[in-house]
């Protein structure tokens, strides 16, 4: 039986206390009635005897504490998931926001999931091209990975996701693949953006976006990825699709859990985060992945901007530790005109290995991206030096591996929004630009490969 | 059974009154959906419980089931092959019965219940035996074999034992004790909580090796150690942390990923029934205990999970086996201790870590150790201990970190600097550590050869005078360095680049036994020597670093186990071409302008 209760006793921030509650249980979702008549919605966030603090998801304003009505439904937030939803626009909480009608759920579904049994896991091995060579090349991208943008302001990280989303394919497959695209905080301008691109590569049709504004309600940002993920996980798990997962902007989520958490006067972490962030962060970033069996696969890509370009900010931080890897963009890259500016040495994708190789990419790929980092950073070693004493202070290696960098800047990372490289396109370029440095310097590159690709020019490359 | 009613519910922290009679640390069924719960706290009849399972959906009023008994593991044949959740749940069971998502309230033993094992008796009816003694065993994998003890706090006479196959339930022995007759099967239980004991503990004085060079010749970890493994994200704790579960020359290998990636330990999963043993040539898998409670899995169990892991490894002690555990990560495990402390609203301590933080850490790392067990055939067991830990921001003042290194003996330092070169293991030569090298020298001089600890010796200074002269050249370059100076550069970028740099991703350089470790450093070290002799008699500086036989010194990593005589060829390769080298006349030294 649903009970009703207007016993709130008081509110601050986005929560509410409300005393007398019978049978109210853990992260139940409630309703809340203003004297206006608006209905709110939120769920129990802790109950203590007859006492209920409850989070409101569209914030507090216009909640009193005599005449709001508050009314327990007995369920955890579920969300209708149907396929329907593909190519609908929706809010943060999964309400239709494109004037489309409401949709006929296929199925209700707990937006919170369930952890996938570490068994039932299939490991991410398959290799997506995205035709950007500074990703294929050195860090690889397989579908089921959690591959994260490490941004700052300013910096076109909405470009680069979108370039991802245009581009990837999977080498020799044509299967049904789909966008679910969770936006947190973002600008209307941002999410127009990406709203634009998926329309004009005819993409939008394949896509569900969840926008939550920078001026919508913030504490609903806390649903929206997970909203996000139990529709993905439908369409993968159950329906077989390929899904892409797109958060932007990761960092905005996180504010809105401090924000919760500050409200409820817990002990703070670092920064002023909550000491859970890393397990909360966990709890939407593993959500992705394959499962032995399944058709579908979920491939996440999180965005979030790294406030001052620092790294050991607790967001990028902990979302490091959790995901596989990270592609970071660098500011330097970027006024240098590089397009995309990723910085190839501090990014890094863990699932590489088992995504290239024989069969996958090519044999040499491995040894080939370990020995183009290897030389990469020993030439930005010395473009330092030379920073400090002049170019004439380096030695004639040091001033070959310096010319390597820069064209390896400049061709190898940087290919402009437009280009499409195919993975062997991307390889061969890397050989190429190792040409330049002696052989005895290929230590991290197998004999028969340097026979094969170092040793052998085709005349095409001439 | 008894019960108690919720009063409140919040996280995994539930409080329940009408507990009255129960102890610290019992475990609890929490609700009718029977939730796994653990009593942390007391107050008159209220009792604190962590809930290692989901608890939306819960609320006031619902009941509470005491069990009276604290959380323990099942330890007997069935163990290994094995993963499990972090209270011990068989999660490949799990699945079979409830799906790919991870489902509440489940309750399945975690030894399998109707797989027969064959139990041979070592003892006959009338022995005298006691607590430890071994009665039997079971070949368990073709790698272990199950030894069958007699569970703690028993002694008396056998009255009758049995051969052949049973169930881990069956009656196997009974013992005619001073208070009557006891049953016993091949299964018993310990409460993870409580270290099991041992008769002695003995010195580390044996080298594990773990097949990484870095490791092995620069920072060792004794059988029976304890070693951490802090870095930031990205610097490779978790390959170090599988190369070594696959590679250490332990009998037992029990892997805990406490709060980690899913992906990593379906990894583990898939990789090691492929690998091979190369001593046994067996699956690896053969020898592994999997603990695995990932990061997105209740945070309370993830507390208990190291517990749960390092409770089964001293079972494998117990038998006389050396075991080696790797928790990844113990910062995951502390930050569960941080949440439920939190939630139990009690006074933080340093970056709202509770206070007893660094008690339990270390003594959780105490419980490793080489010891002579209990018990009936003497033998000796040791427990390595190798954990990682994951600094926010890779910043070593971590209370964690902290807590962790002054109960470690082995330090190995992981550099995102290095990483980001590509430099794997990103072990940081100059900072690491490891106490144990004095205690085992004895061993690696008398087996592998005798001048192995002065060659790591020579090496390392090198290493640390390379590090003093990159200080000088990024000040004034590096022609600014005498021709003796930048030979030692390139001497250590030899040992860096060809001996400490390892590819664990390569078939052949992932390993490399000490023998060959021992030879690849001597050459190296031998060219250097050589080029020092040469330049001392008047050689170009720019001949020296473009000998050939450079090349084949930084690929002798490829060389297989069995072609390692090939690496003694080097030397003399080395010799002959310093030989062609040799200007006796002493020719002006053009590649080198001198700077006074």
């Amino acid at each position: 039986m649903i009970k009703e209760y207007s016993s709130i006793l008081n509110v601050s921030g986005p929560l509410l206390l409300i005393e007398g509650v019978e049978g109210a249980k853990y992260q139940e979702l409630v309703e809340i009635y203003t004297r206006d008549g608006e209905k709110k919605r939120g769920r129990v966030l802790e109950v203590d005897k007859d006492k209920a603090l409850v989070q409101i998801f569209e914030g507090s304003t216009g909640i009193d504490v005599q005449d709001c009505r508050v009314r327990f439904l007995g369920r955890t937030l579920h969300i209708g998931v149907s396929s329907d939803m593909l190519g609908r626009i929706f809010d943060g909480l999964g309400r239709p926001k494109d004037g489309g009608p409401e949709i006929i759920p296929e199925a209700m579904l707990d937006i919170n999931g369930a952890p996938i049994n570490p068994t039932a896991r299939d490991y991410p091995n398959e290799f997506i091209q995205t035709g950007i060579s500074s990703i294929d090349g050195i860090n690889t991208l397989v579908r089921g990975q959690k591959l994260p943008i490490f941004s700052g302001s300013g910096l076109p990280h909405n470009r680069v996701a979108a370039q991802i989303v245009r581009q990837s394919k999977v080498l020799g497959g044509k299967e049904e693949f789909a966008v679910v695209f969770g936006a947190m905080g973002i600008t209307f301008e941002e999410a127009n953006f990406f709203i634009q691109d998926f329309t004009k590569s005819g993409a939008l049709e394949r896509v569900v976006l969840f926008l939550n504004l920078a001026d919508d309600p913030a504490i609903e940002r806390v649903s929206t990825p997970r909203v996000a993920f139990t529709v993905a996980e439908y369409l993968a798990f159950e329906k077989g699709l390929h899904i892409l997962v797109i958060l932007s902007d990761m960092t905005n989520y996180a504010e809105a859990l401090r924000e919760i958490s500050a409200a409820r006067k817990e002990i703070p972490g670092r920064r002023g985060y909550p000491g859970y962030l890393y397990t909360d962060l966990a709890s939407v970033y593993e959500r992705s992945g394959r499962i032995k069996g399944k058709k579908g696969s979920i491939t996440l890509i999180p965005i979030l901007t790294m406030p001052e370009d620092d790294k050991t900010h607790p967001i990028p931080d902990l979302t490091g530790y959790i995901t596989e890897g990270q592609v970071i963009l660098s500011r330097s890259l970027y006024r240098k005109k590089v397009t995309p500016p990723i910085d190839v040495q501090q990014s890094l994708s863990r699932l590489k290995d088992k995504g290239i190789g024989k069969g996958k990419t090519r044999e040499d790929h491995a040894d080939l991206f370990n020995q183009l980092i290897a030389c990469y950073a020993r030439g930005k070693e010395a473009a330092e030096l030379s920073v400090i004493l002049g170019e004439a202070s380096l030695s004639d290696l040091d001033r070959i591996f310096l010319k390597f960098s820069n064209q390896f800047e400049e061709r190898y990372i940087s290919q402009g929004e437009k280009e499409n490289r195919t993975i062997e396109q991307t390889l061969d370029l890397g050989w190429e630009l190792l040409r330049m440095v002696p052989r005895a310097e290929m230590k991290r590159v197998r004999d028969e490969y340097l026979e094969r690709y170092y040793d052998h020019t085709d005349d095409t490359e001439k | 059974m008894r019960k108690g009613e919720i009063t409140k519910v919040s996280g995994p922290l539930v409080v329940a009154k009408g507990m009255k009679g129960s102890k610290m640390y019992d475990v609890v069924r929490v609700s009718e959906e029977r939730l796994v719960g653990e009593i942390i706290g007391l107050s008159g009849d209220t009792a604190s419980i962590q809930v290692y399972e989901e608890t939306s959906g819960i609320g006031p009023g619902e009941p509470v089931y005491i069990t009276d008994k604290p959380l323990f593991v099942e330890l007997g044949p069935g163990l290994i092959e094995s993963i499990y959740d972090g209270i011990q749940r068989p999660l490949d069971i799990i699945r079979d019965q409830t799906g790919d998502n991870i489902a509440r309230g489940v309750e399945i033993p975690a030894l399998e219940r109707d797989v027969k094992w064959v139990f041979k008796p070592l003892v006959k009816k009338g022995d005298a035996v006691s607590s430890g003694d071994i009665i039997g065993e079971v070949k368990e994998t073709v790698l272990v074999l199950h030894k069958i003890m007699v569970p703690h706090n028993i002694e008396g006479k056998i009255k009758n034992i049995k051969q052949g196959e049973f169930l881990v339930t069956d009656t196997v022995c009974e013992i005619e004790t001073k208070d009557g007759v006891v049953k016993l099967t091949m299964m018993q239980h310990w409460p993870v909580r409580l270290p099991r004991p041992y008769k002695k503990r003995l010195a580390p004085s044996l080298v594990l090796s773990t097949g990484q060079r870095v490791i092995d010749t620069f920072f060792p970890i004794a059988k029976g150690g304890t070693a951490c493994c802090p870095g930031p994200f990205g610097s490779g704790k978790t390959v170090i942390q599988h190369q070594l579960a696959k590679w250490a020359d332990a009998e037992i290998i029990v892997y805990i990923g406490c709060g980690e990636r899913g992906n990593e330990m379906t990894d583990v999963l898939m990789e090691f029934p492929e690998l091979k043993d190369h001593r046994s040539g067996e699956s690896l898998m053969k020898r592994t205990v999997l603990i695995a409670n990932t990061s997105n899995m209740p945070v309370a169990a993830r507390e208990a999970s190291v517990y749960t892991g390092i409770t089964i490894a001293e079972y494998f002690r117990d038998m006389g086996y050396s075991v080696a555990v790797m928790a990844d990560s113990t910062s995951r495990w502390a930050e569960a201790m941080r949440e439920i402390s939190g939630r139990l609203e009690e006074m933080p301590g340093e970056e709202g870590y509770p206070a007893y933080l660094s008690a339990k850490v270390s003594s959780f790392y105490e419980r490793a150790g080489r010891i002579e067990a209990i018990g009936k055939p003497d033998r000796e067991g040791a427990l390595s201990v190798i954990g990682a830990v994951s600094p926010p921001g890779g910043d070593l003042s971590d209370p964690v970190v902290q807590a962790t290194l002054r109960v470690v003996k082995v330090f190995w330092s992981l550099e995102d600097r290095l990483a980001y070169q590509r430099h794997f293991p990103a072990i940081s030569w100059l900072n690491s550590y490891s106490l144990y090298i004095d205690d085992i020298s004895e061993e690696l001089n008398t087996t592998i050869a005798k001048d192995f600890t002065d060659l790591t010796k020579e090496a390392m200074r090198l290493l640390e005078q390379e590090a003093e002269l990159q200080e000088i050249v990024r000040l004034i370059g590096v022609d600014a360095l005498s021709p003796e100076d930048r030979l030692i550069l390139e001497g250590a970028k030899s040992i860096r680049e060809d001996f400490l740099h390892q590819n664990a991703f390569h078939e052949v350089d992932t390993y490399a036994s000490l023998e060959k470790q021992y030879k690849m450093l001597a050459v190296c070290l031998f060219n250097y020597n050589k080029a020092k002799e040469a330049l001392s008699r008047g050689a170009a500086f720019n001949d020296i670093i473009k000998m050939k036989v450079r090349e084949k010194i930084s690929r002798m990593r490829y060389l297989l186990e069995s072609e390692l005589s090939i690496i003694d060829r080097l030397q003399d390769e080395v010799t002959e071409e310093f030989k062609k080298l040799a200007n006796p006349g002493g020719r002006n030294d053009k590649g080198i302008q001198q700077h006074s």
